[in-house]
């Protein structure tokens, strides 16, 4: 009975404690996870645990010393350059460590080894992207130069070193609650993390629905409802800008595309069009300091950890500080004393898909120019957590991997879904790397333009401003020479004519050096106007950011840094003010219920501001989505995937073609008019905005409506900011949408001593248990700044740094 | 008294043991006291209930109040609880839980080998 009783209760004890120490579902171990001393617990800071403590480093040569300010940013202090970046790595790790793996994670398409099967075609797809390949391709060319093999190398031996000195304890809070734990850190991984940037911000596109709608229209109404440039756009390099070099000739085939039925089913999905950014440099002419200053806000996702960390780097040969993107080395974004730089996405299409003529049912060749050329196979080995290992085949080409075939997205039998071919700047080599290296150590003109002669993808507009004075502006990236119309349409890859033959070589690339005008600017619009000797094509231009900020610019004098600051915040709807007079003069006024006055006489009153207390924006961003619907309605063809025309063609087809035939709506049998479709579309949305309040429990305003938000990676509610007050929106030099906005917002006047002021919305620690988490969110919602510091040495401005941190070399 | 010893002694044994070993050496910890230390009925059980699900509760307790409940309420809704306070308290019940049941085998495991403890007052 004695040894019953004790049997009973020690099973039970066992029981318990194993269960406790389990994941159960999406139940982390409990025992674990709530133990006080190890647990979740241990990650809980207050603003005391920001001082730090004295580090032993291996590896380190000398001593290097980090100041930390009032946000916690560290300024490092090296005097070994290998020092200067191992320590970058490690402090990196110590704030973002989670963050910096996940994303790499997310890269090579891994996710599914820490949620599981949910991530499963995720990952398949990252793979069959060839990303993996991709940046393995980029990492021998980046070993190949002993600087970059240098610089990836220490800093991976940073961020090893910080991984190493962790236990269950010091986890970051992420890793207990998947119940995981962090692998050795590699420079490969630093490349998976510019390939993840390429793929954010150039990968997708809408080659397959250019292809069915040119089918259904023709050339001629294809043309005209997408149009590379609208009658008053204004490039990123000023209208009439000379180019005085010898283009590249290349051969143009008869047909640019392939001619057939309809193509249904699986499209890349097309790059978030709100990936995009501001940037601006404004001269010494211009500015009441009479020195350059620089403004730089890109507009990305917006997520906790925040994508950018900032940093000082400070030793020999170089002092830069700035945003530095967690897991890559050198700052990506910044300043110096001698020059400024920040970065906007260049738009062009580098992402071609090539239809692929399989010779045989095992795709092991495919037809090429009369003869067949063989495959390459990949075996893509995805581990699966708690399930069996999934392994995807995938189908190389020279044109590159087959992403789309009869296994994926999913196992069919029709042929028309077999063998599409991605052919993507992102798979080609590349030293990235070695560009922000030279940028954090530029001194002038001539060495930020040697720097960006090694810059591949993602393209980018690089605004620079010298303390010299000079400013401007390169549209950097590799891009291929192509005939006009090359890749705008699905490609047919037996055909060699159909290839890329070219590249554009580095100093024919669009730039502009000490404009007249005294300004450069971009804001993802058309980089140059069309006396440019090459073929420029992009599915997504901006056509009002870029439009007002030049407007703004042009009439600016005695430019301060509070001014651009303003710039930066700017919530001009310029789309609003130049359709919405039309639109309200098109409403029948004796109709109207009372809301619809209401709302009619609102509108007329509205300032075109989209500020965040706002009733307006609400009414004219409901009224123009119903109004697009009812328009372009015969886009809307289910299986076969057409492009809608965008916004900017809408308003010069109701400004200029108000009885264009798309305006009758297709489900009536009535033909309306563009006056019977505004009218139906207000009606709709006053409709609309009436129950708001009532299903959404609050006042029904722009800040509310658009619901700004800033979610944890994991997408963790508690974890993430929501309901956050701010105005701007789409197409406003203040691009904060709902889930999308200014990442960072940088302004340098490039005086003596320089000063910049920047914000986030984020906070330097990566950890949700930190006071640093989230603290710089409130004044970027607000449109405020920070002072940010360029110390001139460990004991500059003492009054502004908040704790020192020594690290020494072991032994 | 004695009762009150064994708690303290689970206690501190659990605390200086959770200085090196993971969460489970409290468990250990409760059944050596609980085999060592005779206590009778229920209070074997309770012994480790108390000892580590009060070592747990306060310092679960002490960080929360540093830290402002920061982190607390932001892994509550994770683990669908209603607030910090809930994670707190289900923290000590979790520890509690494993010291009584650790403590209550140690005593079960001791009475195969020993008689139970005289009762009070035997010995005047």
């Amino acid at each position: 009975m004695k040894v019953f009783k004790f049997l009973l209760s020690f099973i039970i004890t066992i029981a318990l404690t194993v269960a406790l120490s389990i994941r159960i579902g999406s139940i982390p171990p409990l025992g674990n996870f709530l133990d006080p001393f190890h647990g979740f617990w241990q990650n809980a800071l207050n603003e005391d645990d920001s001082i730090l403590q004295t580090v032993t480093l291996e590896g380190l040569q000398a001593p290097v010393t980090i100041k930390y300010d009032s946000l916690m940013i560290p300024h490092i202090f090296a005097e070994h350059e290998e020092d200067l970046y191992m320590v970058q790595g490690y402090v990196t790790a110590a704030n973002r460590l989670w963050q910096m793996e996940f994303v790499t994670h997310v890269a090579a398409g891994r996710v599914s080894e820490i949620v599981g099967e949910r991530a499963l075609s995720f990952d398949r797809l990252q793979r069959r992207k060839g990303l993996g390949t991709g940046a393995e391709e980029a990492l021998k060319a980046w070993e190949q130069d002993s600087v970059t093999r240098r610089v990836i190398n220490a800093y991976a031996r940073g961020v090893n070193a910080y991984i190493q000195t962790l236990d269950y304890a010091s986890l970051p809070v992420e890793y207990k609650l998947l119940d995981y734990t962090p692998e050795p850190w590699t420079p490969l991984k630093s490349v998976l993390l510019l390939k993840y940037l390429s793929n954010d911000l150039t990968y997708g596109d809408v080659d397959l629905e250019n292809t069915n709608t040119l089918q259904l229209l023709g050339q001629e109404r294809f043309d005209f409802l997408f149009p590379t440039y609208l009658p008053d756009y204004d490039p990123v390099i000023p209208k009439g800008t000379p180019w005085n070099f010898k283009p590249i000739a290349i051969d143009s085939p008869q047909v640019g595309f392939i001619n057939q039925a309809l193509l249904p089913g699986e499209s890349p999905l097309r790059s978030n069009p709100d990936n995009g950014s501001n940037n601006w440099a404004v001269a010494g002419s211009k500015t009441r300091s009479g020195k350059p200053i620089l403004a730089n806000d890109p507009h990305l996702g917006l997520n906790l950890p925040s994508i950018w960390y900032l940093v000082q780097l400070h030793g020999p040969g170089v002092n830069v500080f700035g945003a530095t993107v967690p897991g890559a080395p050198n700052v990506i974004i910044g300043f110096n004393d001698s020059i400024a730089w920040g970065m906007t996405n260049a738009r062009r299409d580098v992402t071609d898909w090539y239809k692929i003529d399989f010779a045989n049912s095992e795709n092991t060749e495919y037809r090429f120019d009369k003869i067949n050329l063989k495959t390459q196979k990949r075996v893509e080995e995805i581990r699966v957590r708690d399930e069996e290992v999934f392994y995807d085949t995938v189908v190389y080409t020279h044109h590159g991997p087959v992403v789309y075939d009869e296994h994926f997205p999913a196992d069919t039998v029709n042929n028309n879904h077999r063998g599409f071919a991605l052919k993507w700047v992102a798979h080609e080599t590349s030293m990235e790397g070695l560009t922000f290296y030279k940028l954090n150590r530029a001194k002038n003109y001539k060495d930020y333009q040697q720097a960006l002669k090694h810059y591949v993808c993602p393209a980018q507009n690089f605004a620079f401003a010298s303390a010299h004075g000079d400013i401007a502006m390169w549209v950097q990236g590799k891009f291929p020479v192509k005939w006009n119309g090359q890749g705008k349409f699905m490609l047919d890859g037996s055909r060699a004519d159909h290839e890329w033959q070219a590249y554009i070589p580095f100093d024919q690339n669009v730039h502009v050096v000490n404009p007249g005008r005294g300004y450069v600017s971009s804001a993802n619009q058309v980089p140059v106007d069309s006396a440019y000797p090459y073929y420029v094509y992009d599915d997504t231009y901006e056509h009002y950011r870029n439009r007002r900020i030049n407007n703004r610019l042009s009439q600016m004098r005695n430019i301060t840094p509070k001014d651009m600051m303003s710039l930066q915040n700017d919530n001009y709807n310029l789309k609003a003010s130049e359709i919405l007079p039309l639109m309200l003069d098109s409403l029948d006024l004796a109709q109207f219920n009372e809301s619809q006055q209401k709302a009619y006489e609102r509108l007329r009153k509205w300032n075109y501001q989209n500020n965040a207390g706002q009733l307006s924006p609400v009414f004219f961003n409901l009224w123009w989505e119903k109004f697009m619907a009812l328009l372009w309605d015969e886009f809307d063809q289910g299986e076969v995937r057409l492009r809608r025309p965008d916004s900017e063609v809408t308003v010069h087809v109701m400004r200029q073609f108000p009885n264009d035939p798309f305006i009758d709506n297709q489900k009536t049998t009535a033909v309306e008019s563009l006056t019977d479709l505004i009218r139906e579309s207000f009606a709709q949305a006053i409709h609309e905005s009436d129950d708001w309040e009532e299903s959404h429990e609050e006042e029904l305003n722009w800040g509310n409506f658009k619901a700004t938000h800033v979610d944890h990676l994991l997408k963790l509610n508690s974890f993430s900011r929501a309901n956050i007050q701010t105005g701007g929106g789409s197409g406003i030099v203040n691009a904060t949408k709902s889930d999308h906005g200014p990442s960072w917002r940088m302004i340098v006047e490039m005086g003596s001593p320089v000063k910049a002021w920047g914000v986030y919305p984020g906070g330097q620690s990566g950890n949700p248990g930190s006071p640093f988490y989230d603290n710089m969110i409130e004044r970027w919602s607000e449109g405020q700044y920070f002072d940010m510091w360029l110390l001139q040495s460990e004991s500059d401005k003492p009054e502004k740094m908040m704790s020192t941190q020594r690290l020494f070399p072991s032994n | 008294m004695k009762f009150i010893l064994k708690v303290i002694l689970i206690a501190s044994l659990s605390y200086l043991a959770e200085l090196f070993f993971p969460w489970w050496s409290v468990v250990f910890c409760a059944f050596l006291v609980g085999g060592i230390l005779p206590t009778k009925g229920f209070n074997d059980f309770l012994a480790g209930f108390l000892g580590v699900g009060l070592l747990w509760l306060i310092f679960a307790l002490l960080i929360d109040l540093d830290s402002d409940s920061l982190l607390a309420q932001r892994i509550a809704p994770v683990l669908q609880m209603s607030n910090a306070l809930v994670v707190t308290s289900v923290t000590g019940l979790l520890g509690a839980l494993a010291g009584g049941f650790g403590a209550l085998s140690g005593s079960q495991l001791r009475r195969i080998f020993m008689e139970d403890p005289p009762k009070p007052g035997y010995f005047g």
